[in-house]
C-alpha cells in the first residue's frame, strides 16, 4: 500500500501529511472557536455600542472610557481579594487532607471516592445548597439563633463572607484532587528519617512534606485561582449588590444592556488579571529552575 | 502504629462534614412536606410528584441530552485524533497543538462563553441549539484528549508494526487494534465530556438562543424565582445519579486493571 509520492518516499506515506491528518482537525477547531474568540474579546472592546445587541460600524474608544466607571476599582478588589483568601483557604484546608488520604491504607479508595463526589455533582446544585442553608428560614440561621449567636434580623445571605463560603465549598475538591495525587508519589519515610534526626512533626511536615508536593500546589493554585477569578454564579446567587465581581459586571453588561463593546473591555481586564498570576507562575518556576541548576 | 487524633485526620473529618451536610439537608427537605424546609412538617412525595408534572423541565432534558449527546460524539472524536497526534508525533506543531489543547483548561468559564458570543455576534450567526453544541465539543474536547493521552502513555507502537509488517493494512491495524486497545480510554473520556456538557450552566447561558433552554439554564431561572422545593426533588435524583456514575466508573476502571 501507500502511494509514491516523490523520489525519496517511495512506500510509506508522507509522514507529515499524516501528522497533519490527525493534528488537523482539533487544531483547526481550537483555532476558530477558542484562539479567534479569545482575540475577539481584544478587538470588540474597540467597536461602538449598538442597543440591539449587534455591533455597531466603525471603531471608537467609547467603551475603553467607559471602563472608568468609579464602581469598578472596588469591584476588581473584590474579586481579587475573594480569590486570593479562596485559593489560600483551600491549600490550608487541602494539604494536610491529602497527606491523611495519601497515608491512609485501608480507607483510601473510600476517602477518594468521598471527594471524587462532590466534584462530579451539578455546580448549581451545590450552589443551591448554600442558598437553602444560609436563606432566612434555613437550618444554620436557626441552629445560630438558637445558641445565641444571631438574633432574628441577621442576614447571611447577600453578603461577601457568603460567596467566600461558597467558593471554598465549591473549590476544594479542585485543590485536594492535585494535591492527593502529589502527595500518593510522596515518599513517607522522609517523615520518619526527619523525625528521626530531632524534627517535631510539624517541623517535619512544614519542611519535608510542603516541599515534597510543590507541584501539586502549584496545579491545586491554579485550579482554584483562576475558576474563582472569573466566578459568576455564586457571587449572583448567594451575593447580592455588595458582593458584586467582575464575573457580574460581565454578564450585566451583555445581557441587561446588550452592550457587547463594554462587557468585552471587562472581558480583556479579567484575562489581564487572569493571566498575570500564569506568567508570574511561569517566571517563578524558571528561576528557581535556574537557580536549581547554578548550585 | 496507632492511629492518633492528629490535625489531618480531624480535617479530613471537617472537609467531608463541609461536603456532604448541605447535600444531605437538601436530599432530607426534597421529602419535607414544608415549602421552606426549616423545620420538619412531615415525610411528603408531592415534590417529586410536582416535578414530574413539569412540562418545562422534561423539555429541558431533552434539549441538554440531545446538546450532550452530540458534543460527547464529535469531541470524542476529535480529542481521540488530537491525543494520537500529540502521542505519535514530536515537534513545533505538535508542542503549539498541545498548548491550544491545553489552553481552554486554563480560561474561566464566563471568557469561553463571552468570546464565543461575540465570535457568533460578530460573524452575525444566529445563537440556537446548534452554537451551544459548538461551545460544549469546544471545551470537552481537550478533556477527552487529555483522557485518551494519559491511556495512550502505556500503549506500545511496536504493535501496530509488527501488524503493518504481517500485511495488515492502515485500515484494518486502525479498527482491529489501535480502536480497541484505546477504547477504555476513549470511553472514561466520552464519560467525562458527557457529565461536563449536562452539568455546563454559564457557558451554555452565553451562547444559548431563544429556544434552546437546557436544563442547568431552568435550574438557574428556578432558584432565582426560588422555586425551591422542586429543585430539592431534582437535586436529589441528580444526586443519586452522580452517585451511580461514580460508582460504575470505579468498577469500569476496576476491571481495566484486572484484565
Amino acid at each position: 500500500m501507500g502511494i509514491p509520492i516523490g523520489e525519496h518516499t517511495p512506500v510509506k506515506p508522507n509522514p507529515k501529511r499524516a501528522e497533519w491528518l490527525l493534528t488537523g482537525p482539533s487544531f483547526i477547531w481550537l483555532i476558530v472557536l477558542f484562539v479567534l474568540p479569545t482575540l475577539l474579546v481584544f478587538a470588540i472592546a474597540f467597536k461602538p455600542f449598538n442597543p440591539d445587541g449587534q455591533l455597531g460600524p466603525g471603531w471608537t474608544l467609547d467603551s475603553i472610557r467607559g471602563l472608568a466607571n468609579p464602581n469598578y476599582p472596588a469591584i476588581v478588589w473584590r474579586t481579587l481579594s475573594l480569590s486570593a483568601i479562596t485559593t489560600l483557604i483551600c491549600l490550608i484546608v487541602g494539604t494536610p487532607t491529602a497527606y491523611f488520604m495519601a497515608r491512609a491504607t485501608r480507607w483510601r479508595q473510600t476517602l477518594l471516592m468521598l471527594v471524587i463526589v462532590p466534584f462530579w455533582t451539578s455546580f448549581l446544585i451545590r450552589i443551591f445548597a448554600w442558598k437553602v442553608l444560609l436563606h432566612p428560614e434555613g437550618a444554620i440561621k436557626n441552629f445560630l439563633v438558637f445558641v445565641g449567636l444571631a438574633d432574628a434580623s441577621t442576614v447571611l445571605l447577600y453578603r461577601p463572607e457568603a460567596v467566600l463560603l461558597v467558593l471554598v465549598y465549591t473549590s476544594l475538591p479542585f485543590a485536594i484532587l492535585p494535591l492527593y495525587a502529589a502527595s500518593e508519589k510522596f515518599d513517607f519515610s522522609l517523615l520518619e528519617a526527619a523525625r528521626d534526626l530531632g524534627a517535631t512533626p510539624w517541623k517535619a511536615f512544614l519542611h519535608i512534606f510542603v516541599p515534597g508536593i510543590s507541584r501539586g500546589l502549584w496545579t491545586a493554585m491554579l485550579m482554584v485561582l483562576i475558576p474563582a477569578l472569573g466566578a459568576y454564579v455564586i457571587p449572583d446567587v448567594v451575593g447580592g449588590k455588595e458582593a458584586e465581581m467582575i464575573g457580574n459586571k460581565i454578564a450585566q453588561r451583555t445581557f441587561n444592556d446588550r452592550n457587547l463593546p463594554h462587557a468585552s473591555g471587562l472581558s480583556a481586564i479579567l484575562s489581564l488579571v487572569i493571566l498575570l498570576p500564569l506568567v508570574l507562575g511561569q517566571t517563578w518556576q524558571w528561576w528557581n529552575k535556574r537557580k536549581a541548576g547554578k548550585s | 502504629m496507632k492511629q492518633r487524633l492528629s490535625l489531618p485526620f480531624v480535617m479530613t473529618l471537617a472537609v467531608l462534614f463541609f461536603f456532604y451536610i448541605p447535600m444531605l439537608v437538601l436530599v432530607a427537605n426534597s421529602f419535607n412536606a414544608s415549602k421552606f424546609g426549616g423545620s420538619w412538617k412531615g415525610f411528603s412525595l408531592i415534590w417529586y410528584e410536582t416535578l414530574f408534572q413539569d412540562r418545562h423541565v422534561w423539555h429541558a432534558v431533552k434539549v441538554t441530552l440531545i446538546v450532550a449527546l452530540s458534543a460527547t460524539a464529535i469531541s470524542s472524536v476529535l480529542g481521540t485524533i488530537s491525543a494520537l497526534a500529540l502521542h505519535r508525533y514530536q515537534g513545533r506543531l505538535q508542542r503549539m497543538h498541545q498548548t491550544l489543547i491545553y489552553a481552554p483548561l486554563v480560561v474561566p468559564d464566563i471568557l469561553v462563553g463571552i468570546s464565543l458570543l461575540l465570535l457568533f455576534a460578530a460573524l452575525g450567526i444566529q445563537l440556537s441549539i446548534t452554537t451551544i453544541i459548538l461551545a460544549h465539543t469546544t471545551f470537552c474536547m481537550s478533556y477527552v484528549c487529555m483522557v485518551v493521552l494519559a491511556r495512550l502513555q502505556d500503549f506500545d507502537h511496536s504493535v501496530l508494526e509488527a501488524a503493518q509488517d504481517l500485511g495488515a493494512n492502515q485500515w484494518v491495524t486502525t479498527t482491529r487494534i489501535l480502536l480497541p486497545l484505546i477504547a477504555p480510554g476513549v470511553l472514561s473520556g466520552a464519560l467525562l465530556a458527557f457529565t461536563l456538557s449536562i452539568d455546563d450552566y454559564v457557558i451554555t447561558f452565553f451562547v444559548a438562543g431563544p429556544g434552546s433552554t437546557t436544563l442547568p439554564i431552568h435550574i438557574y431561572s428556578m432558584i432565582k424565582r426560588g422555586n425551591m422545593p422542586i429543585i430539592n426533588a431534582l437535586s436529589t435524583l441528580m444526586i443519586s445519579m452522580t452517585f451511580s456514575a461514580v460508582w460504575l466508573s470505579q468498577k469500569l476502571a476496576k476491571r481495566r486493571i484486572l484484565s
